[in-house]
């Protein structure tokens, strides 16, 4: 993979068939190259296990996709997603697929911008802009998007974006009473049986069974990336864990499984042998707040390059979508949907009020990555964990936990003010 | 010697420092290549060693500097050198504003900084100015000269713009504008100084110090505390780093 220019595959006839706006697509696959070029392979002394992942990249915009189409020819369901709340057992039972969605990146938001209001979430406004242009095959491929209810700015999008792919919106609860959780099984059933009409059948106890098996795997694995990550110090870059974490919403979640393990047992060894990214007098920093979607590498690269590393995501993409497991063998279909909803209201996403489970999660983070400090990263707009930011500072104070808020969406132009952040940051905690 | 080197967005200021004194200074506008304008300031001196600050810090490592700091960093040293009581400072510089508190070694122990916006910055002040047609050295005493308080709603440059604009066509006098786009800026800095917190002693550093009535104002509303401005504060972040400069080359010495 370092031989030669890396580059992300293009696949023009496939994208055309995909009726994509295939000229500026392709221009828009240049750039991203270049970007992970730079930001990835650059990176000395990267675990070799790491070359699955490069090769996932190269191959987003073709390889994955063409996997996608197959899966549909044999009348499988795609379903498109931006949140961790999609219960994806209930697809893959199904025998579907579930990918996460285009929204991490500015070249769309202008297109966004055309329609929606300006001053909404960047994220919303990325994957809005991505379907409008016709920018992302995986848009372009999904037989529905799956839409919660978990910010005003995503639910009122939806009805727009609805016009132009089938979009399917799940109400999520906002507290967790027992009303909300019964409110949240209902949700999960319907949700069962429009996925069930998509795939022209009902899904059995064993299929739901291996399912929950399947995803809970995925999720160890994460689980024990970022256990290994922890070991100070740390034999891989928060870089690399973040691209993991990542990928994780659009490959094929057993051969992704088999694929972590892999270098899991490299990183093992690794630590073993005494190898370490950066090195070990490195400031090792927490990140936690809201989700970095591909290609959305822009806080990890600051820190990164001033020297320091990234030693955990307290983020959707990241602990929040794997921290939680479920319980297997159900006895039958009634029981997992229930074990189903119970693991999903464990997810403590700053929609929810009170959320305190957040603050303490965030301080056992800290404490198991063996961090120096957090950044809390939002985006901007984004109320809820703007908001809850408020109640994490203050718990870092009461523990003396270095701490800085940063507030920035997908554009370039505040780079230099954060990398003076990021770096008086690292300064003040003294290494 | 030891030399700091302050590259910032608008100007760039040089700081040469021997036997534990600065013994000269310059200021010069920064131009399209910094890191060479930054190189000539420099020939004259025999540096042992240079630390660069600023945004363009990195730049100047590349091509020149010994080492990097920061501005909060660099500030921070600076301020506590020339006014070794202050424990908060309020730096507004071209393109950003930041409040920085120092431990009582004069270690930065916390500070915020705008986020991406130019609200009260330097770069605000003198887009208003230009704005209301005022050279930048005349803006702040003619609104210091204003006894007329109007109210300027926006925080955003470019909506504040539009606001000053309207107020111009209804016929208010430019120097109530003057008053009430400083009023802004100084109503911005007291909010992150209330949000990070503060003590007696207050420094003002950064080009924007040198603005007469951001002082005054800032100096009102603050009851009860010691607001310093230093000499020169537009070379304390150069000052910082020669002292960094020549902490390094002691260490190395």
């Amino acid at each position: 993979m370092t031989a030669g220019k890396f580059e992300i595959k293009a696949y023009p006839e496939m994208w055309k068939d995909l009726d994509m706006d295939v000229e500026r697509f392709d221009k828009m696959r240049l750039m991203l190259g270049d970007i992970y070029e730079k930001t990835y392979l650059s990176q000395k002394n990267r675990p070799s296990g790491m070359a699955y992942f490069d090769n996932m990249i190269a191959e987003i915009h073709g390889g994955r996709i063409k996997e996608l189409l197959a899966a549909k020819k044999e009348g499988k369901p795609v379903i498109g997603t931006f949140c961790v709340y999609i219960p994806e057992e209930i697809v893959l039972a199904a025998g579907g697929v579930c990918v996460g969605l285009c929204g991490g990146s500015q070249g769309s938001v202008p297109d966004a911008e055309k329609i929606l209001p300006r001053n909404i979430c960047p994220m919303v406004k990325s994957a809005f802009g991505f379907k409008a242009g016709r920018i992302c095959p995986y848009f372009q491929a999904v037989d529905l998007v799956y839409g919660e209810t978990t910010c005003d700015a995503k639910k009122k999008t939806w009805e727009i974006l609805d016009n132009m792919v089938s979009t399917y919106v799940m109400e999520i609860p906002q507290m967790k009473k027992q009303t909300d959780q019964d409110m949240w099984l209902a949700e999960v059933k319907e949700f069962k049986t429009k996925v069930e009409s998509l795939a022209g059948k009902e899904v059995t106890l064993e299929e739901l069974n291996r399912a929950v098996k399947i995803m809970n795997n995925k999720r160890k694995a994460l689980q024990r990336i970022n256990m290994l990550r922890h070991t100070n110090p740390t034999p891989i870059s928060g870089k690399d864990v973040l691209l993991i974490e990542q990928i994780a919403f659009y490959d094929e979640p057993v051969r992704f499984t088999e694929k972590v393990g892999e270098l899991c047992d490299e990183l093992e060894q690794r630590i073993q042998d005494g190898v370490a990214v950066p090195g070990k007098n490195a400031a090792r920093v927490m990140v936690a707040g809201v989700p970095m979607a591909l290609p959305n590498w822009k806080l990890h690269n600051l820190v990164e390059g001033a020297g320091a590393v990234i030693v955990n995501e307290e983020s959707c993409i990241g602990t929040r979508y794997y921290k939680d497991l479920m319980d297997e063998d159900g006895e039958d279909i009634e029981t997992i949907l229930q074990n189903l909803t119970r693991r999903y209201m464990q997810i403590d996403c700053s929609c929810f009020t009170p959320n305190n489970e957040r603050i303490d999660q965030v301080l056992k983070e800290y404490r198991e990555s063996d961090a120096h400090g957090i950044i809390h990263y939002s985006l901007q707009f984004c109320h809820t964990y703007n908001v809850e930011e408020i109640r994490i500072r203050e718990a870092c104070e009461k523990e003396n936990i270095p701490y800085m808020f940063i507030e920035s969406d997908y554009s370039p132009e505040d780079v230099g003010q954060l990398q003076t952040r990021v770096e008086a940051f690292l300064e003040q905690i003294g290494r | 010697m030891y030399v700091g080197v302050d590259l910032g967005s608008r100007t760039i200021k040089v700081v040469a420092w021997q036997d534990g004194r600065m013994v000269d200074y310059k200021i010069e506008e920064s131009g399209f290549a910094p890191h060479e304008q930054a190189r000539e300031m420099l020939t004259e001196y025999k540096a042992d060693q240079i630390v660069a600050t600023g945004y363009g810090r990195h730049l100047a490592r590349e091509h020149f500097a010994d080492d990097v700091i920061t501005e909060i960093k660099a500030h921070g040293i600076g301020i506590h050198t020339v006014l070794p009581q202050v424990t908060t400072i309020v730096d507004i510089g071209g393109q950003d504003s930041k409040v920085i508190t120092l431990n009582g070694k004069g270690q930065v122990s916390n500070f915020q900084m705008n986020d991406k916006c130019a609200a009260g910055t330097g770069r605000f002040l003198e887009i208003m100015a230009a704005s209301l047609a005022y050279p930048l050295v005349e803006f702040g005493p003619a609104a210091l000269d204003s006894d007329q308080e109007v109210q300027i709603n926006s925080m955003c440059t470019v909506f504040a713009e539009s606001e000053v604009i309207s107020m111009k066509n209804r016929g208010a006098p430019r120097q109530h504008i003057a008053r009430a786009v400083h009023s802004s800026v100084a109503d911005r800095i007291l909010a992150m100084l209330n949000r990070i917190g503060f003590d007696k002693y207050v420094a003002f550093s950064g080009g924007v110090a040198n603005n007469p009535c951001i002082v005054s104002m800032i100096r009102g509303k603050l009851v009860g505390v010691q607001v310093a401005v230093p000499e020169n504060p537009s070379i304390i972040g150069a000052l910082g780093a020669s002292i960094e400069a020549a902490k390094l080359g002691e260490s190395q010495a």
